[in-house]
């Protein structure tokens, strides 16, 4: 069988998996729509969180990133783990103790203010769409590649399928779907790792394979890596080039970030104890360890195979994921020495670094580009990083059937992040904003038929986001991150471990630590992207770090506000004492 | 009674503290202020300090939840024991 057949059996067969799942698992109240009926024995809500959580970047783009940055692509593996510390220490527990449906749930009543529940309705809304686009961009690409299908009609068929099992199933299908998916996009991403892993360093486990010798060499890979990019011109790959504050501050801005978003706090409600929700906490972040340590591995793999396989090769015999993901648009070569062959160093090969390809093909019949070289280095190639993780079995050149089940796994990460994210807009709509703010005489069967109407609504605009994607995807991850930092974050943890922060306090600190981390964000990546750098930033701090003094910000006008207003009402005194008993 | 519980809570603050001088040790510590200093030493083909970064903190991370988990189980069942 082709890779290409293979891919549609692979990936046909899944989502008929997710199908059959959603048409078991149906929702029929709101307390199974929102959080599952309270019953999901701890380890299901570990693998479900677990692939709530480890989306279409996790999946696809982070060893990529961590590929090109080295160790300064750590602060993506610290911040998207550390994160699970916080939550489970500080948050979890207590937010589960409290029972409720949703994150503004309990901003609402703790602050004991219909304008506190409104504010965190909106924080939600912004970050939850604001990652969706990603996980869309993800879908598409995977379609594009591997079954050769317009990106348009990937999105439809992924959206169709989300559609099927959240509208269906509500919170009860998604977490059922999400364990099925967490086998597949841990197996998918495991199985190349472990075959690359044998290939180059004779390890069968990648994290020790990753520290060893070279296969028939005396020599660490980590070694030869960092001597090869050196040469290339970098900065050897275990060592940094970012300042030690940025990368402090946008591991903690992760960290925070991770702790505060409400599609992962809210599966903690879908276990049916306070002891559950810590030990699920701890699956969770097992199940996600798993990956997030495979992924460096995968990275360096992939840095030394990517050298090895195209540096100075002719184009005319280079190999045929090179030329495959330039047909895609991912992969772009400009022969600027005219020599016929690649070569690859550093600096951007392109001036305005993304190509924008001709309809002409070279002599060595690579495609010609629009735009000019840029002639300050001798570097000839533009990647992409996003393709590493799926170009990375064709490199090593693994069997058919592994690069298939890549390509599920990519879709299975992407959509179980997409469905968890659908869900908490669709509760915080329904539930937040009609049954507790506008319309509070609606029934519960009404609620959820509302609930059913906000999932489709916002398939809707997420798919929209798909088909046309906003050009700025990439830079508005990192306001996703950083305003849960700056907003929820604080909000969830006075409110627990803090009686006496009022109303005041709390709103006037979301306020703040939302609109100084937006407009620092928006400045810099938006208004002035040119002097985007560190001798513009405020102490250096780089828009992906804000979202730290942002979160700091918060901290000390909730503080302080509180202080010089009146304190919080008996009945919130006793609501905070009440979640703090087990 | 209502000794009981802060005593508890008490206890929960000191259990939640101490875990999370841990956390931050293994991870904003060795990961990144002192990780400079720790590739000085090698364990097998990797530097300490990048080996922290990129592995070792996220173990440590792991074991941080599971201490919490069982240490709290323990402070949960002598509270119940006691309001009997």
């Amino acid at each position: 069988m082709t890779t290409q057949l293979l891919t549609y059996v692979f990936v046909g067969a899944t989502f008929a998996l997710y199908i059959g799942i959603a048409l078991w698992s149906r929702a029929r109240s709101t307390n199974d729509f929102y959080v599952a009926g309270k019953d999901v024995h701890p380890v299901a809500n570990g693998m479900a969180t677990a692939a709530d959580w480890m989306s279409a970047a996790s999946f696809l783009s982070m060893a990529g990133l961590i590929a090109f940055l080295g160790k300064d692509g750590s602060v993506y593996l610290m911040g998207w783990t550390g994160g699970y510390v916080l939550l489970a220490l500080l948050l979890a527990p207590y937010l589960r103790k409290f029972g409720k449906f949703t994150v503004p749930d309990f901003i609402g009543e703790r602050y004991y203010s219909k304008t506190a529940r409104k504010l965190a309705v909106v924080c939600l809304i912004f970050i939850s769409f604001t990652y969706i686009a990603g996980q869309m961009r993800g879908v598409g690409i995977v379609f594009s590649r591997f079954l050769e299908v317009d990106i348009n009609t990937g999105v439809i068929v992924g959206m169709a399928i989300v559609f099927f099992y959240a509208v269906l199933g509500g919170m009860k299908g998604i977490t059922y779907t999400q364990v099925a998916q967490y086998c597949v996009l841990i197996f998918a991403y495991l199985v190349p790792a472990i075959f690359i892993s044998i290939l180059m360093t004779g390890e069968v486990i990648p994290q020790i394979g990753f520290g060893s010798t070279l296969v028939d060499s005396q020599v660490y890979l980590l070694d030869k890596l960092d001597q090869v990019t050196k040469d290339l011109g970098f900065i050897a790959y275990t060592e940094n080039v970012k300042s030690n504050i940025d990368i402090f501050c946008i591991t903690a801005a992760l960290m925070f970030g991770t702790a505060g978003l409400p599609h992962v706090i809210v599966r903690f409600f879908t276990v049916p104890s306070v002891g559950a929700a810590r030990q699920s906490a701890g699956y969770a972040l097992i199940f996600i360890a798993l990956l997030y340590t495979t992924a460096p591995a995968v990275s360096a793999f992939a840095r030394v195979n990517l050298i090895d396989s195209i540096q100075d090769q002719p184009y005319s015999t280079s190999p045929s994921w090179f030329k495959n993901w330039e047909e895609i648009g991912l992969i772009a070569w400009m022969d600027k020495n005219e020599d016929g062959k690649i070569q690859y160093s550093s600096g951007d090969a392109l001036e305005n670094v993304k190509p924008s390809y001709q309809e002409l093909r070279g002599s060595n019949g690579q495609r010609l580009l629009e735009n000019k070289p840029n002639l300050s280095n001798e570097n000839e190639i533009y990647i992409d990083r996003d393709i590493i993780v799926l170009a990375n079995p064709e490199i090593a050149q693994l069997p058919g059937w592994v690069i298939a089940l890549v390509a599920a796994g990519g879709l299975a990460a992407a959509l179980s992040t997409a469905a968890g994210l659908l869900l908490v807009i669709s509760s915080s709509v329904s539930h937040d904003l009609l049954k507790k703010t506008y319309m509070p005489q609606i029934t519960e069967k009404q609620e959820l038929k509302y609930a059913r109407i906000a999932a489709a609504v916002a398939i809707g605009i997420a798919g929209i986001f798909g088909i046309y994607p906003p050009a700025f995807v990439v830079q508005v991850v990192a306001f996703a991150f950083g305003l849960a930092a700056a907003t929820f974050f604080p909000a969830l943890f006075l409110g627990i471990f803090y009686k006496r922060l009022n109303k005041e306090g709390a709103i006037t600190g979301m306020l703040g630590g939302l609109l100084f981390t937006a407009s620092y964000i928006i400045y810099f990546k938006f208004i002035n992207p040119d002097i985007n750098n560190s001798d513009f930033w405020f102490l250096g701090i780089s828009p992906e770090g804000i979202g730290c003094i942002g979160m700091i910000l918060n901290f000390v006008l909730a503080l302080s506000i509180s202080i010089f207003t009146k304190p919080p009402p008996k009945e919130v005194f006793d609501i905070v004492d009440e979640i703090r008993q087990p | 009674m209502k000794d009981k519980t802060q005593q508890y809570w008490k206890a929960n603050l000191k259990i939640v503290f101490s875990l999370l001088v841990i956390w931050f040790i293994a991870s904003f510590g060795f990961g990144i202020i002192f990780s400079d200093t720790l590739d000085q030493i090698r364990l097998g083909g990797f530097k300490l300090g990048f080996w922290f970064a990129q592995q070792g903190s996220i173990y440590i991370f792991v074991i941080i939840i599971f201490l919490y988990v069982w240490l709290m189980k323990r402070l949960d069942k002598k509270l119940s024991e006691e309001e009997k």
